[in-house]
């Protein structure tokens, strides 16, 4: 195993890098068993283990939602949780949802209504709709408002991204 | 982030152990607070102790005619559950106030209790701050703190406790039980969080390694007659300024029973028994409900940018008293945080 060693934060004391271990994680219905270090995210996990960047990183701090996720049909924020605590789990990203040939329609919606400009906020938008929709609570525009709170985009797409989601909520009744 | 060790704990008491079998151990729930800090290099474990496989997630009735809330149960889970929706809609409406819905799905009611300040200079390891550095000094007496604390201050630490969850739990008189290498105990709600007189960097009452199993309401839960307001600079997806929690109970207009607990005034929620009883016998109007706000905010002090909260919290508590003793909050209604 690994002899590098490293300065802990806490005391200055050299300690040996806990060495990485093989984590199996359930990604779009396929697992993946990749070597990570218990202080890989679930996000740096899914773009720099397992190659899918579709789910992009923002903030890093579960401040902007661009990494949101679905874990057990659940939106989270994928920079605030480690990979290991999700072994076990059936994690559902971007790449899940749709696929170039037979988009999502959330996916169809998001072009229908100009629901981006850079289109980097948009693959969390787009999990975070689905988790909007797997709970099933909000069903008009202000209710749809505050429960896409958790979702910033910086070009402020907004009015788009609120059309195209109410379409696909309204889709569904 | 500095290397660390992590175990996935099955059982409470493995999950105890683990913590006393390591030095520099920390707890980790859904992670949205520790992570963010330890990315920030304010907290720095040697090991954690995963808790998201504790059989601690279930919301069940207690013998007492109140609910437990499980330690691991997620702010979403405990906000949207029927009993909690229809008996204590006051904590339904609180969570929702907070955080986005995916940090509440992530979210645990134990780690909501146990997070940290929202203070700048304590994220801001440049900065002198007596929480994160004891004996450093605080940065943010003298400094910028329009976030900043105006109850119950200390000359070391002019911090809040940023929940919204634990201003209803205040409001509510919830217990909380716990599990540390020495057994078992309960402690009050009020108990719970502290000032931070001489020793900022002890958020709370708990002993290290004790583990929250469960938060356990009574059984009077304000259905009725409640109101959580929370003021903030955006409508969503932000922390209190100043928040309220009200619970009455009424006979015709005369208030019988009152609950008044506050969020972001103070290094704890802010639970105010003398204006409580002031409420009490009263009949329910302005000139009572002005009463109740003068003198929750009496011994107020202002730090410079924070001043404005001395009169917002009296007119939040106001309004919110209002909006309870007419019932404008529903149990049903649970989006009336995002319109207030
Ligand atoms: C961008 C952002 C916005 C937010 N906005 C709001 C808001 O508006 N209102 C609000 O109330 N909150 C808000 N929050 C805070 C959020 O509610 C908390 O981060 C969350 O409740 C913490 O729970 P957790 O399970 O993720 O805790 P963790 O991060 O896992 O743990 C937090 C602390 O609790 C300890 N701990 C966890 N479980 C236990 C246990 N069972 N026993 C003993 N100790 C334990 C851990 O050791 C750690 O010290 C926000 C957070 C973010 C990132
Ligand atoms: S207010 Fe408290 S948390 Fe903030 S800098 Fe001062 S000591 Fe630190
Ligand atoms: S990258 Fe996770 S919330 Fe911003
Ligand atoms: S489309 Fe650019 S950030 Fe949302």
């Amino acid at each position: 195993m690994s002899t590098v060693s490293t300065t802990s934060a806490a005391d200055g004391q050299l300690r040996p890098l806990v060495p990485p271990s093989p984590v199996t994680l359930r990604i779009n219905g396929q697992d993946h068993t990749l070597q990570l270090a218990p202080w890989t995210s679930l996000l740096d996990a899914l773009r720099e283990y397992a190659g899918l960047t579709g789910t992009k990183k923002g903030c890093d701090h579960g401040q902007c939602g661009a990494c949101t996720v679905l874990v057990d049909g659940k939106r989270i924020n994928s920079c605030l949780t480690l990979a290991v605590l999700q072994e076990g789990a059936d994690i559902t990203t971007i790449e899940g949802l749709g696929s170039e040939h037979a988009l999502h329609p959330l996916q169809q919606a998001f072009i229908d209504h100009d629901a981006f400009q850079c289109g980097y906020c948009t693959p969390g938008q787009i999990c975070s709709a689905q988790g909007l929709i797997n709970e099933g609570k909000a069903q008009t525009e202000d209710e749809i408002r505050e429960l896409m709170s958790g979702n910033v985009c910086r070009c402020g797409a907004y009015v788009g991204i609120l059309a195209a989601v109410k379409e696909v909520v309204d889709a569904k009744r | 982030m500095n290397p660390f060790t992590l175990t996935r704990a099955a059982s409470v008491d493995a999950a105890v152990r683990d913590f006393s079998g390591h030095e520099a151990a920390a707890y980790i729930g859904g992670g949205t607070n520790l992570l963010d800090l330890m990315k920030e290099n304010v907290a720095h474990p040697q090991h954690l102790v995963g808790l998201n496989k504790l059989p601690l997630s279930s919301i069940e009735s207690t013998t007492g005619g109140g609910l437990r809330l499980g330690a691991t149960a997620t702010n979403a889970d405990t906000a949207w559950h029927a009993e909690v929706q229809q008996r204590y809609p006051l904590l339904s409406q609180a969570i929702l106030a907070g955080a986005s819905p995916q940090l509440r799905n992530m979210a645990t009611n134990a780690g909501n209790l146990m997070q940290r300040t929202r203070c700048y200079y304590f994220y801001d390891t440049a900065t002198p701050c007596n929480k994160r550095e004891p004996g450093s000094g605080c940065a943010a007496i003298g400094g910028y703190n329009r976030i900043h604390a105006i109850l119950g201050t200390s000359d070391s630490c002019i911090a809040t406790h940023p929940s919204d969850m634990c201003v209803a739990l205040a409001a509510l008189e919830a217990v909380v039980q716990v599990q540390g290498p020495d057994g078992s105990r309960q402690i009050k709600f009020e108990d719970f969080h502290r000032l931070p007189e001489d020793a900022p960097e002890r958020d709370n009452t708990l002993q290290a390694g004790e583990l929250i199993t469960s938060i356990d309401l009574p059984a009077q839960g304000f259905a009725e007659n409640f109101a959580y307001l929370k003021l903030r600079d955006r409508q969503s997806y932000a922390f209190a300024l100043v928040s309220v929690a009200v619970g009455l109970e009424l006979d015709g207009n005369t208030i019988k029973e009152a609950r008044l607990a506050l969020g972001g005034v103070a290094h704890k929620p802010w639970r105010d028994k003398a204006a409580e009883h002031l409420l009490k016998g009263q009949p329910a109007t302005e000139a009572t409900f002005r009463k109740a706000a003068e003198a929750v905010l009496k011994e107020a002090k202002g730090q410079g940018t924070n001043d404005f909260k001395i009169e917002l919290a009296k007119r939040a508590i106001v309004r919110a008293l209002t909006q309870a003793a007419a019932g404008e909050q529903k149990a049903s209604d649970v989006f009336t945080n995002s319109n207030p």
